[in-house]
């Protein structure tokens, strides 16, 4: 027997391997990850044109939402109103830029607070069990009975002529519950774990527990969560524009705009096509988005679209 | 088994009283009935809207846990008080409940048959022509919502009928009213008024459940038991279904319980603009014209039917999988 262990050729190498993939982060796998994945990528490439588009877009045209053309009442797209005019003379144009402004806000405004307060809820429920725990999850269960749409609707006249920051935490406020079940389950199996066990027992504060340890494992969850809760709090927000419930007048939203085009929409299409095709881009592109994510974040879970 | 559905139960119908209850706050806190008095010209003295309104028990000097009292006990024993048109709410809403009901099962059952097929079909063609094609059609209509889906519908109706040359495809209403003939004539003018709702509901809800079933058939797809009954003999069809979708629709019933409340969301879109005088109708109506107490019981009933919703999925669950005991 030799009395010292020479490396092998072919440990060598593979130390060298190892060496190569340590290079590679975390974030750069993920990213290479969802680079590989073109719809996600396209759906980025589209929703960052979306966003630019809906910010830098009025800049282009010398019509204002508000203002008003009295030379032209429902006109066809032509080139002074590149979407036509409504039946009161408003560029068209103008309006869906400044609609697909507020939809956007509002839907990363509420999907941000929604995963924040669900993510919040649920560890909480989760690490602390018992009394805490039973509440919160009757709590949930409470407001999973209620529909989102029928109570903002029925809040909706205590929001009128108020700031529209109150209908994104509205709308915040009923959407975090499913999430929130989701995180209390992935909290329970991580609390089990050493490392927050160890925490534990060197005295580390729940509140430092729950915020340092226990959220940032689950952040993949959380990120890919947000963003799908992106595309379902815009649907929520244009669903209850529509009936005037959310967006209030003078200030526009895709879907007060869908809802004042619709009523002539087979005379005069102009009127909603734009703002009904922005919003499906939109909605569509960051669910794509999100899926990618999911692949690239999450390689584990069934992939929905491969390429 | 019985003993814990009766527990279900109870714990069901606590979350319905509960649900109602806040409901019933919530809208009577919200919803200003007294300004449907006053806004008149020339304005009626404040002693006649306050009979008004006290005779409705919507009046807003009333504490609001006095009014509920007023409204919540004889509740119970079904009589949900007045619409503030002064008609009686119960009788409405047996004139609306069925329209709804009929609309929401039939989305329901259809969205799902059709949904869970084409995911098992996409599951097993993975990565092929019917795979992609199903999976960029249901990402496209999960990103339309029911109301603008609803007028591309409509408009896509119009295209078609003046295409055919006559009105095939109705757009509003249930029937066409004073339409005489037998009973054949009748069916078929539902049926041409049915298509175009039933469509703008079961369309996202067949997207829904095909993305979900396709990639809880895709974990089963791989697994070991799926294999073993092929090799014990069985047809790879066979296996598919009694092995591979008894297993892979277990997931399904949770998601049903979730999707139902979002169905029950829908409903209301479709019934407003197909103009079906259904509770979602009514719902809309009566928050723009401050009805506090039609608010509450159309609260309530979409609260009983998620529960019912969600103690089918129990049912569900313990059907399908023979893990779970009760």
């Amino acid at each position: 027997m030799p009395a010292e262990i020479e490396p092998s050729p072919a440990i060598a190498v593979e130390a060298a391997l190892v060496e190569d993939l340590e290079d590679v982060t975390r974030g750069r796998l993920v990213l290479r990850r969802f680079l590989r994945k073109k719809i996600a990528v396209g759906g980025l490439i589209v929703l960052v044109l979306l966003i630019a588009f809906a910010f830098g877009g009025p800049y282009l045209s010398k019509w204002d939402y508000r203002s008003t053309d009295y030379n032209s009442f429902l006109q066809k797209p032509s080139s002074t109103h590149w979407f036509g005019t409504t039946q009161i003379g408003q560029d068209v144009y103008a309006q869906t830029l400044r609609g697909l402004q507020k939809s956007l806000v509002i839907g990363l405004l509420t999907a941000f607070f929604s995963t924040g307060l669900a993510a919040a809820v649920g560890a909480s429920a989760g690490y602390f069990g018992g009394w805490t725990d039973r509440v919160l999850m009757w709590f949930v269960d409470l407001l999973l009975v209620l529909p989102q749409f029928l109570i903002i609707a029925i809040l909706s006249p205590s929001f009128r002529g108020k700031t529209w920051l109150v209908f994104v935490f509205l709308l915040a406020a009923f959407s975090w519950m499913v999430t929130a079940r989701i995180v209390r389950g992935l909290t329970l199996s991580l609390k089990e774990q050493e490392f927050v066990q160890a925490a534990r027992f060197t005295g580390v504060p729940a509140r430092k527990i729950i915020f340092r340890h226990l959220l940032p494992n689950m952040s993949s969850f959380l990120i890919i969560d947000a963003t799908l809760n992106v595309g379902g709090a815009i649907l929520a927000e244009t669903g209850l524009s529509y009936f005037g419930f959310g967006v209030q007048s003078p200030d526009v939203s895709l879907g007060t705009l869908i809802a004042a085009g619709t009523r002539s929409a087979i005379t005069f299409p102009w009127l909603f096509l734009f703002a009904g095709g922005a919003l499906i881009i939109t909605v569509l592109s960051v669910s794509v988005i999100g899926d990618g994510l999911r692949d690239a974040l999450d390689p584990n879970s069934a992939t929905s679209i491969k390429p | 088994m019985a003993k814990f559905l009766l527990r279900r139960f109870v714990n069901y119908l606590i979350l319905v009283a509960l649900a109602t209850s806040l409901g019933y706050m919530v809208a009577a806190t919200s919803l200003h009935p007294r300004s449907n008095f006053e806004g008149r010209n020339p304005p009626p003295p404040k002693a006649s809207v306050d009979a008004k309104l006290d005779a409705l028990n919507m009046n807003n000097e009333t504490p609001v846990l006095t009014r509920f009292e007023r409204w919540a006990v004889p509740a119970l024993h079904g009589d949900f008080g007045k619409t503030i048109d002064g008609q009686k709410v119960s009788t409405e809403m047996g004139r609306r409940m069925g329209v709804t009901l009929r609309l929401l099962l039939i989305g329901s059952v259809i969205g799902g048959v059709l949904g869970v097929a084409l995911g098992v079909v996409s599951a097993v063609k993975q990565y092929q022509f019917t795979d992609y094609s199903a999976t960029i059609a249901s990402f496209v209509v999960l990103s339309i919502p029911v109301f603008l889906l609803a007028v591309l519908l409509k408009v896509g109706a119009l295209n078609v009928n003046n295409h055919v040359g006559h009105t095939l495809l109705y757009y509003t209403g249930e029937k066409t009213p004073g339409l005489g003939g037998g009973v054949w004539t009748h069916f078929t003018d539902r049926f041409q008024h049915f298509v175009l709702p039933t469509l703008s509901l079961v369309l996202g809800q067949i997207a829904f459940y095909s993305r979900y079933q396709r990639s809880a058939m895709l974990d089963v797809l791989g697994s070991d038991f799926l294999r073993t009954a092929q090799a014990k003999g069985l047809r790879r069809r066979d296996a598919l279904i009694k092995h591979g979708l008894r297993t892979a629709l277990i997931p399904m019933a949770t998601f049903f319980a979730y999707e139902f409340g979002l169905l029950l969301t829908g409903a209301v879109f479709t019934e407003k603009i197909f103009g079906w005088h259904g509770m979602g109708e009514w719902f809309v109506d009566s928050v723009t014209k401050n009805d506090v107490n039609t608010v509450a019981v159309v609260t309530a009933f979409s609260a009983v039917l998620v529960l019912i919703a969600g103690m089918i999925a129990d049912l569900a669950y313990a059907a399908l999988d023979p893990r779970v005991r009760i």
